[in-house]
């Protein structure tokens, strides 16, 4: 069973090793979301979802379906 | 030297680039907001001098963060860019990007420079990358992508003379692709290339993916496209993916030479205020806070000058009526025009406010912020966290609020936020809630200090938001869709906010409210000042005898003669004749006919409605009304049946849920139909409101009295 971003811990890290849903994927990418890219898990919005992350430079929040795709090692 | 003289500008960037900050610096108040053909995204196009003295055009389009587009408004930059037939089809792109992110940024670059249109690369925020550790060589990004680079600050205006004067020089423009794209199925972009004449391969290639969004060409050529583009396997998702990776790639290497990275993290000041404004309690506490702030500004700053503009235009009113003539065009114009024009400018204080607020919000980086912390609240009701922005926006005015919805990608989660949008309270309701409240609550202090009158009026605004969560519900349980909703956002850094921006927003959205709202408001204060004072002439002509017949005019002074006179015209008018004729369908909710003809005049603009109560009360009368008058004499009002007070308790209930409720804009329906580009939706607006509307009246009064 391989961890997707939506499994990180706040302030844990995991690189990018490829995704799960092909359309989200190319969206992902665009915003930097690139296999061999740091991705950190920055901290949670108060329900729980949505998630901010780091990634290539920036803050990125996604929704815990959408950080789900990413896989990481 | 190129030869051609760029004469037409366009401005590209990612959302948070300070784009409009540039495009600000260059245009100044010589700036104009249109639309693009079809779509109402706002086309924002401006003049600017160049230094060899041309006055060149530019335009400023929405923000996107590639051009493979998935919202209505990164659609535009697609359309325009390629095209190059297209009205808007710039000579240069000037791509302002943020260098405290150029990763990201430089992505859209490197595709439009691919598509063969001169560009230049201003680079924006170098401060903010210096201050978080980066050190950005702009000379060495020159030499890589082999275009001009220009260093610029958005907030001061610094390098704004230099991008003029590489816009006026001119310059060769690089013909070496950034992403070679050879290898994705050439036959089918040699055979695009060959149908419609392009030279550049990356603009054949764009056709080929994206063939669904090619407006300016006929359906069944883009079908055509899709033909030959499966014939030869084309991979759409493959390519698309393989073209992001190697475009990153390139980047990466011109950023290894061309920024150097200071290990030290200095985020601080964005993560320490993330810290407060996203915690799980102050970032709630934070966020109702600041809109208790922005309903006080609207409330309690814009009554001043709103007074002064009623004061200003009644004093006009009544000073044209006393000095000119007196005639039907005098009294069509301090009668219908003036007041008319005057119940527009009236909304401008609050607009102004309400706008100043959002734009500041924005502009700081704390609205993305909202948007996270309200996602998972919203999407329990089918709507967005994009939704929140829009929805709060209404409490102003729905117009500019249901055209900023387009920030949600998602149709359906779009279409519920665009229906359930005009249930917020806008202000065009405020004074028809004031003078309803101020007739039937009490000036009474609650705990000492608690205006109750207050209270009542802040809950009229929380029962509109409650009904739009409930309808949102209900609307997402009957619309059906496969379409994935996507949330991913940016979250900037926290940013001072730059006035001028917000300055210029109070203007912008100022003016299309005065422009867009006020000639239906307008147009509808003519209207109604017609049918109030022209009837059926054998009646008009039996009012002075009717007040003979059934009055003892000894008894009475000329001017209560001459009001007996008015009143039984207006009863006869063709407005009354109008209101008599629904009165057996408003009855049930408590209303008279008089209330009638506010009713019907209202579902034009329902602003129009203490205006209406005017013109009805006052019509002919000799003294030009105010608004606490008209309360006196809607206090006066009797029930002609009981001859009790007419705008009792349960009347007044009534009619405060009708207005919460009712779709009472044709502005509002207009915008929703040029926003869905069908009639349905702005139809079913119409209807499931108005049902919602009558139904609780009629419950209301009927419990109640």
């Amino acid at each position: 069973m391989s961890r997707s971003a939506s499994d990180l811990k706040p302030g844990e890290a995991g690189i990018i090793k490829g995704y799960q849903d092909n359309v989200i994927s190319l969206k992902l990418m665009e915003m930097g979301c690139l296999p061999g890219e740091t991705i950190k898990l920055n901290f949670r919005a108060p329900l729980g979802d949505p998630i901010s992350f780091d990634v290539a430079g920036y803050s990125l929040s996604l929704r815990i379906s959408e950080a789900a795709n990413i896989l990481i090692e | 030297m190129s030869e051609k003289k760029f004469e037409r500008i366009a401005l590209v960037g990612n959302p948070n680039s300070g784009k409009s900050s540039v495009f600000n610096h260059l245009t100044g108040l010589n700036q104009k907001v249109g639309n693009f053909p079809g779509v109402t995204v706002d086309k924002k196009t401006g003049y600017t001098r160049l230094p060899d003295g041309r006055r060149v055009r530019v335009l400023d389009l929405p923000g996107t963060y590639s051009l493979y587009p998935r919202s209505l408004d990164e659609r535009v930059v697609f359309d325009v860019l390629i095209d190059t037939l297209n009205e808007d089809y710039p000579d240069v792109v000037v791509v302002v990007a943020d260098a405290a992110n150029l990763k990201r940024n430089l992505l859209l670059f490197t595709q439009i420079k691919d598509l063969g249109i001169p560009v230049i690369l201003a680079l924006n925020m170098l401060d903010v990358s210096t201050n978080l550790g980066q050190k950005v060589r702009p000379i060495q990004i020159a030499k890589h992508l082999d275009v001009p680079v220009i260093s610029i600050n958005g907030r001061t205006g610094e390098g704004i003379e230099l991008l003029k004067k590489a816009l006026s020089e001119g310059f060769d423009v690089s013909k070496q692709p950034v992403c070679d794209i050879s290898s994705f199925s050439p036959e089918v972009i040699k055979a695009v290339q060959e149908k419609y004449q392009i030279e550049n391969p990356y603009r054949a290639y764009l056709y080929a993916q994206q063939w669904r969004f090619l407006k300016h060409i006929p359906a069944l050529e883009r079908l055509e496209i899709e033909k030959t583009a499966k014939e030869h396997l084309f991979q759409n998702e493959f390519y698309q993916s393989k073209e992001t990776i190697n475009r990153y790639k390139y980047i990466d290497k011109i950023l290894e030479e061309a920024v150097e990275y200071n290990v030290q993290e200095s985020r601080n000041l964005t993560r320490k205020l993330d810290k407060l404004f996203t915690h799980r309690i102050f970032g709630y506490v934070i966020f109702l806070f600041i809109l208790f702030l922005i309903f006080q500004a609207i409330f309690s700053w814009a009554s001043t000058p709103m007074d002064f503009i009623d004061w200003s235009f009644s004093e006009l009113a009544s000073f044209l009526h006393d000095r000119l003539p007196s005639n039907k065009l005098v009294d069509l114009l301090t009668e219908g025009i003036i007041p008319g024009i005057a119940g527009v400018l009236i909304f401008i204080p609050q607009i102004a406010i309400l706008f100043a607020f959002i734009a500041l919000l924005e502009e700081t980086g704390y609205m993305a912020r909202v948007v996270f912390l309200m996602d998972k609240f919203m999407r329990r009701f089918g709507l967005n966290g994009k939704s929140v922005v829009p929805l709060i926006s209404g409490v102003a005015c729905a117009i500019p609020a249901i055209m900023s919805t387009r920030t949600i990608d998602n149709w359906k989660e779009r279409i519920s936020t665009i229906l359930v949008i005009p249930l917020m309270s806008c202000s065009a309701r405020l004074p028809v809630y004031t003078i309803l409240i101020a007739l039937v609550v009490p000036k009474h202090y609650v705990f000492g200090f608690l205006n109750l009158q207050g209270l009542v009026l802040m809950g009229m605004y929380l029962l509109g938001f409650l009904m739009a969560i409930v309808s949102a519900v209900v609307i997402n349980k009957i619309l059906q869709t496969r379409e994935k909703s996507y949330f991913i956002m940016e979250m900037p850094l926290y940013k001072f906010p730059r006035w001028k921006n917000v300055g210029l927003t109070i203007v912008e959205k100022s003016k299309t409210f005065a422009f867009e709202a006020g000639k239906v408001i307008l147009a509808i204060s003519i209207i109604l000042w017609a049918l109030a004072s022209y009837g059926p002439e054998e009646r008009m002509q039996a009012a002075a005898q009717y007040v003979n017949d059934n009055y003892d005019i000894s008894e009475l002074s000329d001017n209560e003669i001459q009001d007996k006179i008015q009143a039984y015209k207006l009863e006869n008018s063709y407005a009354g004749i109008l209101g008599k004729s629904i009165e057996p369908v408003i009855e049930p909710l408590g209303y008279d006919w008089k209330m009638g003809i506010a009713l019907i005049t209202s579902f034009a603009a329902r602003e129009v409605f203490v205006g209406t109560m005017a013109t009805i009360y006052s019509i002919g009368s000799v003294d030009l009304e105010d608004e606490a008058t008209i309360k006196n004499r809607m206090k006066a009002e009797k029930d002609p049946k009981t001859g009790e007070r007419k705008y009792t308790l349960p009347v007044a209930i009534s009619l405060l849920l009708f207005y919460a409720f009712a779709m009472q804009c044709m502005s509002t329906l207009a915008i929703t139909w040029r926003e869905t580009k069908s009639w349905k939706w702005p139809m079913i607006q119409l209807v499931y409101m108005s049902v919602l509307a009558y139904v609780s009246a009629l419950l209301a009064y009927q419990v109640l009295s």
